[in-house]
């Protein structure tokens, strides 16, 4: 609930080196995830999300998560991770931290493409 | 901290002088109202009292009232029982798409039974055209089940001209009432209802009772088969506590009816009017005047309705949406699809229902403490960002 009521990390990043959005607006989940990395860590994140009180609850977690880890231990984190950490969340609302290992994982996947093409 | 209630269209409290009426029948009178000694005739009489209240207050007679658990089983008892006691007749039936999954769910369940549905869209503020209903007519069609007011969106349908044109047809016509008694007089004969639903909790009566209006005449099979209660339509011993507290709760709820319209419409007016002026790209759902008296249903662009409630819910604010996640499912409210709001405006709505104990101090405190959280939720959504940005989504 702390993390709903006071989320971290919200914002943007301007300069981001990688960001990723998944959901739609259809099913009433959108999360855009922002990162900067330096030397294969992340050094700095930030969030925006439309969705339910649980979506804004992982995506909070989710930044407190990854920030500071390397690339590969971000990409390892999944939804079970991010629930548990929020000590559960209620089948229903599964989906929603779904989401939040899909935005790490599109943010990062962008960080590469990015740094392939201007290899 | 502050409890204010603005859901009163999901339940009420009970009255005190209506808990008052009901408590004897929890202790001392016990009795079996179907047993022969006085300890089960005068609960009988009890009955039939509370069966004279709820006809005086729709202008039926006493025999056309038959107590049920509540409006879900009112309304499908009118449709299954409408169903499979004139099947021989017809197996079509008319409804709209914006009703209760009472209603809605049972049709589905007829239509795997082989009954027909057709299910007549609404207007963008949710109004059902009598026109619409006539062309869905078919020589097979044996009952119209139309809402009287809807729960969501508060709009109020026209009754008595679809009255006229089922009765011109010689079609059954039912009509779920649930949110409208208390709140609009309701004049059966005069507006050619055959049945009506009603659920005591509704209007400041008991939970687990209601009442299904079946016009003298009409043909419909029993919803539960066993004793003879309920003239042998509705077998099981009778919940004498929650019928009598619901003929008592009917009795002050249309006694008052203007009065309390009176006092409702002036705060959902200016609830609508102050919302709506101070937050931006917010739009009301249902029509402005023709609406439930309490009702106001606005939508807020670029935000998640959950999200709306939990932080209401720490303000102490109780509130209710057409979001997906308060519904169990993925997908938004079907009443605000079906006048038309695209699926991520309808994930962004807010149900507020006045009731009797709201003040215009309850609704200060809305229009204080709701706009700082729009803009809180909006400052996180990048759909705001988006549109904030390109002018567009």
């Amino acid at each position: 609930m702390d993390h709903f009521m006071n989320p971290r990390n919200v914002g943007e990043i301007p300069d981001a080196d990688g960001i990723g959005q998944v959901g739609n607006p259809v099913c009433g989940d959108i999360m855009k995830m922002y990162l900067k990395i330096k030397d294969n860590v992340i050094t700095d994140v930030k969030f925006k999300t439309f969705g339910c009180g649980a979506a804004v609850a992982t995506s909070s977690m989710a930044t407190e998560l990854i920030m500071g880890k390397t690339l590969e231990e971000a990409l390892e984190i999944s939804n079970k991770t991010v629930a548990e950490a929020l000590n559960g969340l209620p089948p229903i609302k599964m989906h929603c931290s779904n989401l939040a290992e899909q935005a790490i994982k599109a943010a990062i996947d962008d960080y590469k493409k990015k740094n392939e093409s201007s290899k | 901290m502050k409890n204010i209630y603005l859901d009163h269209a999901a339940t009420t409290s009970v009255k005190p002088e209506v808990l008052e009426t009901m408590l004897p029948y929890f202790t001392e009178k016990y009795g079996n109202a179907s047993s022969i000694y006085s300890l089960g005739r005068e609960n009988k009489k009890a009955i039939d009292d509370a069966r004279e209240k709820v006809a005086k207050a729709l202008n039926a007679q006493p025999k056309e009232i038959f107590f049920t658990s509540g409006g879900t089983e009112a309304d499908n008892w009118a449709l299954e029982g409408i169903a499979f006691a004139n099947q021989t007749k017809g197996k079509h039936i008319i409804t709209t798409n914006i009703e209760h999954h009472a209603i809605l769910h049972t049709c589905k369940f007829l239509e795997k039974q082989g009954f027909e549905v057709t299910y007549v869209p609404v207007d963008n503020k949710g109004i059902v055209h009598v026109e619409d209903i006539e062309k869905a007519i078919r020589p097979d069609t044996i009952l119209i089940s139309i809402m009287f007011a809807n729960n969501e969106i508060g709009t109020i349908q026209p009754i008595k001209e679809i009255g006229v044109l089922a009765k011109e047809k010689g079609i059954y016509f039912h009509t779920d009432a649930v949110q409208a008694i208390g709140n609009i007089p309701i004049d059966v004969k005069d507006m050619n209802i055959d049945m009506l639903s009603l659920s005591g909790h509704k209007f400041y009566g008991p939970k687990g009772v209601g009442v299904l209006y079946i016009r003298d005449g009409v043909r419909i099979s029993p919803m539960l088969h066993g004793g003879a209660q309920e003239r042998g339509k509705r077998a099981s011993t009778e919940n004498v506590a929650g019928i009598v507290g619901l003929g008592k709760a009917i009795e002050l709820a249309t006694e008052n009816i203007e009065e309390y319209n009176t006092k409702l419409m002036k705060i959902r007016d200016r609830a609508i009017r102050k919302i709506l002026e101070k937050i931006p790209y917010s739009r009301l759902n249902g029509e402005e005047k023709n609406r439930l008296p309490g009702n106001v249903n606005i939508s807020f662009e670029f935000i998640e309705g959950e999200s709306i409630l939990l932080m209401l819910d720490m303000k102490g604010i109780c509130a209710s949406s057409g979001s997906a996640c308060t519904s169990g499912s993925l997908d938004p409210s079907h009443v605000l699809l079906a006048i038309g709001l695209p699926h991520e405006i309808a994930h962004g709505s807010l149900r507020l229902t006045f009731g009797e104990e709201n003040t215009d101090s309850d609704l200060d405190y809305l229009l204080e403490t709701l706009p700082p959280i729009i803009e809180k939720l909006r400052a996180m959504s990048p759909l705001y960002d988006t549109f904030i940005k390109n002018g567009r989504i």
